[in-house]
């Protein structure tokens, strides 16, 4: 039970009390999840589980989508870097863009479409069928088997298929220059190592890890607390899409500015 | 078998509002060891917020409900777990968890509070509870292919699998078939003889009234304003909203 205290009348105007009131909530639900995460039981098979529909699932997807940017960015970037005689570039500067920011931002934005509403729209409609208050009634606590395994899974998971987006968008990329500029597999990724350094590689962890947790905590946000009848459903798993593509981009934004500030100080 | 000196659950002034809505109003009941008490009254009166407030997933505005003596008000959240292991709540909707199997629903709650059980003995409970709800063949099916029937009889095995005292029925038969109502209010009667269970029956339903209850208790505006066996507080009523309500169930 919401420990926030609900009053008759508006304290500032309706809509800000509402947002106040939101975000208090929204607070208090990721610090009972850093609280709880901690302490048993652990439900490592439903984590295993959730694993796999994040992950594993999520892989057709990431192939496809990953691919079609390595080439669409290498055929887009080539005309310019042409203009200057400087083709020869173009894997140093697709990995710096595929390694810094397309590949965390493109597997977040598809994992908060696909995983973030699935997990909307799941925890919001057991919640209006009762499944969460029959979780609670046999003393099991539901915030444990559904919110920490669904977190800790999008949060295990996101930074692997970034690695993965990564290596597909590279190979796309590959594909595009072998065919344009004849060059080898190896001469390729030669050059796609020497120009990503490990601050490249450690940001785009760290980066996909927080892209990670706000996907699960966020849908799951969305889906304990949704209203009741089927149309709270609905508005449970938009809103874990919308919130959460909004927070991976400020988010995005404020790791750049820091790694900026490491690299270039 | 009904103990009228053994009250397992005793409230009293019990108070409950959503906004401007008075749902519960001084509300005054007693359960006694090994009956059924049946809980009627129209939609929205407040049956299931009552029963709910019990196990702890709503809080009450005033009043205290004790279960075996004990104040449910005053728990802390590990208290309250150990009281509601005391108790089974069949949903009305059922409440099965639609990702698991028969098998997983009716284990889902056994192993996680039932420590060190083995393979074996996990299966001979499911199983037994299964054969008791007369539905063994369903164990590896998902609830999206059962009936409404179905799933109420495999809720109900779910909450029995605890081996609670009391158990709470929120409209057992709503949305079901005649025919299927019966088999159900025969399955609670049969619950309270096999498990030696107290239970509280919610339901509009007169005939379901009728078949399960020892006693009816009948909500109208927040208060309880009859209660009794069904011919006092039918048969015999005076009050005009009871005696509609009866009216119109039997359609006389």
């Amino acid at each position: 039970m919401s420990k926030i205290k609900k009053v008759d009348k508006p304290v500032i105007s309706k809509n800000l009390d509402e947002f106040f009131t939101g975000m208090a909530k929204a607070f208090s639900f990721v610090k009972r999840f850093f609280k709880e995460v901690w302490f048993p039981p652990y439900e490592f098979k439903e984590v295993l589980r959730q694993c796999y529909e994040i992950g594993y699932r999520s892989l057709p997807l990431i192939s496809l989508t990953g691919f079609i940017i390595g080439i669409v960015f290498t055929n887009q970037s080539r005309p310019s870097l042409a203009e200057f005689g400087a083709t020869s570039w173009l894997p140093s500067l697709i990995s710096i863009a595929v390694v810094r920011a397309l590949g965390p931002l493109v597997t977040a934005l598809i994992a908060s479409g696909k995983v973030g509403s699935s997990i909307g729209a799941e925890i919001g409609s057991m919640n209006v069928t009762e499944q969460i208050d029959a979780m609670e009634v046999s003393a099991i606590n539901p915030f444990k088997f559904l919110v920490i395994t669904r977190t800790l899974a999008a949060t295990f998971m996101i930074p692997i298929l970034v690695m993965y987006t990564d290596f597909v968008a590279l190979m796309g990329s590959f594909a595009s220059v072998n065919a344009n500029e004849l060059v080898s597999l190896s001469t390729f990724f030669v050059q796609v190592f020497e120009a990503v350094s490990f601050l490249d590689i450690f940001s785009s962890v760290i980066k996909s890890v927080v892209f990670g947790f706000t996907i699960g905590i966020v849908g799951c946000y969305k889906g304990y607390n949704s209203s009741r009848g089927t149309e709270g459903v609905g508005q449970a798993a938009n809103a874990a899409v919308v919130m959460s593509m909004f927070l991976i981009f400020v988010e995005e934004l404020l790791i750049m500015q820091i790694v900026n500030a490491i690299r270039y100080a | 078998m009904l103990n009228e000196q053994e009250k397992v659950v005793e409230i009293r002034g019990l108070v409950k509002s959503f906004g401007e809505n008075h749902v519960l109003r001084n509300v005054d009941l007693d359960l006694y060891k090994g009956e059924n008490l049946v809980v009627l009254g129209k939609s929205g009166s407040g049956k299931s917020v009552l029963i709910k407030i019990m196990v702890g997933l709503l809080k009450q505005d005033k009043g205290t409900i004790k279960i075996f003596g004990i104040d449910n008000s005053n728990l802390n959240l590990k208290e309250l777990n150990k009281l509601r292991l005391r108790i089974g709540f069949s949903f009305q909707a059922s409440a099965l968890y639609d990702s698991m199997t028969v098998r997983e629903n009716l284990e889902f709650p056994l192993v996680r509070n039932v420590k060190n059980l083995t393979r074996k003995e996990i299966d001979f409970k499911v199983e037994e509870l299964l054969e008791s709800v007369a539905l063994p063949n369903t164990i590896n099916q998902m609830p999206s292919e059962l009936s409404g029937g179905q799933k109420k009889r495999i809720g109900i095995a779910r909450t029995l699998i605890l081996n609670p005292e009391i158990m709470l029925y929120d409209e057992p038969t709503a949305g079901l078939d005649p025919v299927t109502c019966i088999e159900i209010n025969n399955l609670i009667n049969e619950v309270r003889e096999r498990y030696k269970t107290s239970s509280i029956v919610i339901t509009h339903d007169l005939t379901c009234a009728k078949q399960t209850g020892d006693r009816m208790a009948v909500l109208i505006k927040g208060h309880f304003t009859s209660v009794g066996t069904f011919e006092k507080v039918f048969e015999e009523a005076t009050d005009k909203q009871v005696k509609s309500f009866y009216d119109y169930n039997f359609i006389r």
